[in-house]
């Protein structure tokens, strides 16, 4: 199980290399990336700030739920990017393998989308005219 | 006791620093740590939600807090 949380580019070749297993058919991938635009304002940067210790405690904590689901998981790695991010920069990669595809897409998606969850990183999008903590507020 | 609690995301903001320190009655419940907060920094009601975080966990309201705790206040997350 490959878990980090750091302020350097994710490189997608080695997350995906960390999930190879000779019992795996099946690599599935989620490649989160930063967009130019959010709720119609145009996105110049972004900024992730995180709880270290709680995030990666997290990380590890939704990564061992999702093999407790799903027992014939081979292989899981999570990163997650912090600090500053441009358009277009990987902000997190959560890939797993298992013997068949459907395990696969399950399994990738219950990671990320519990993670956008419960995981403790903040986003704050900034704009030309502004800036604003995503979430923060109804 | 004195409880050290850290700030991130936007309660950095609404309470203007990054860490807190504050005197509590023995036994102080999440709860009321939680309503103390709110009351001395309004802003934190005006979030969609509100969580305190005990030593790298996510508290129950019930929970006693004791000084050796590692207290985290919790806004909305966004990761992803």
């Amino acid at each position: 199980m490959l878990i980090e949380l750091t302020d350097q580019p994710i490189d997608v070749a080695a997350a995906l290399a960390a999930v190879q297993a000779d019992g795996a058919g099946a690599v599935n991938a989620f490649i989160g990336t930063v967009r130019n635009q959010s709720t119609g304002r145009s996105v110049v940067r972004l900024e992730y700030e995180a709880y270290d210790s709680m995030a990666v405690h997290q990380m590890r904590k939704v990564a061992e739920q999702a093999q407790e689901r799903w027992p014939m998981l081979q292989q899981i790695a999570v990163i997650h990017r912090k600090g500053t991010l441009y358009i277009g920069d990987v902000a997190v990669i959560v890939a797993v393998s298992t013997p068949h595809r459907a395990e696969s897409f399950a399994a990738c998606q219950y990671i990320i989308d519990t993670i956008k969850q419960v995981v403790t990183i903040w986003k704050k999008e900034f704009y030309e005219d502004g800036q604003v903590w995503v979430a923060a507020h109804p | 006791m004195n409880l050290r609690i850290a700030l991130f995301g936007i309660t950095k903001e609404i309470v203007g620093q990054s860490q807190l320190e504050l005197t509590a009655p023995e036994g102080q419940s999440v709860e009321q740590l939680m309503q103390q907060l709110q009351s001395t920094y309004p802003g934190l009601r005006q979030l969609t939600s509100f969580a305190v975080a005990v030593n790298n966990e996510y508290a129950a309201t019930d929970y006693r807090l004791h000084e050796r705790d590692e207290i985290a206040l919790i806004p909305p997350v966004s990761g992803g």
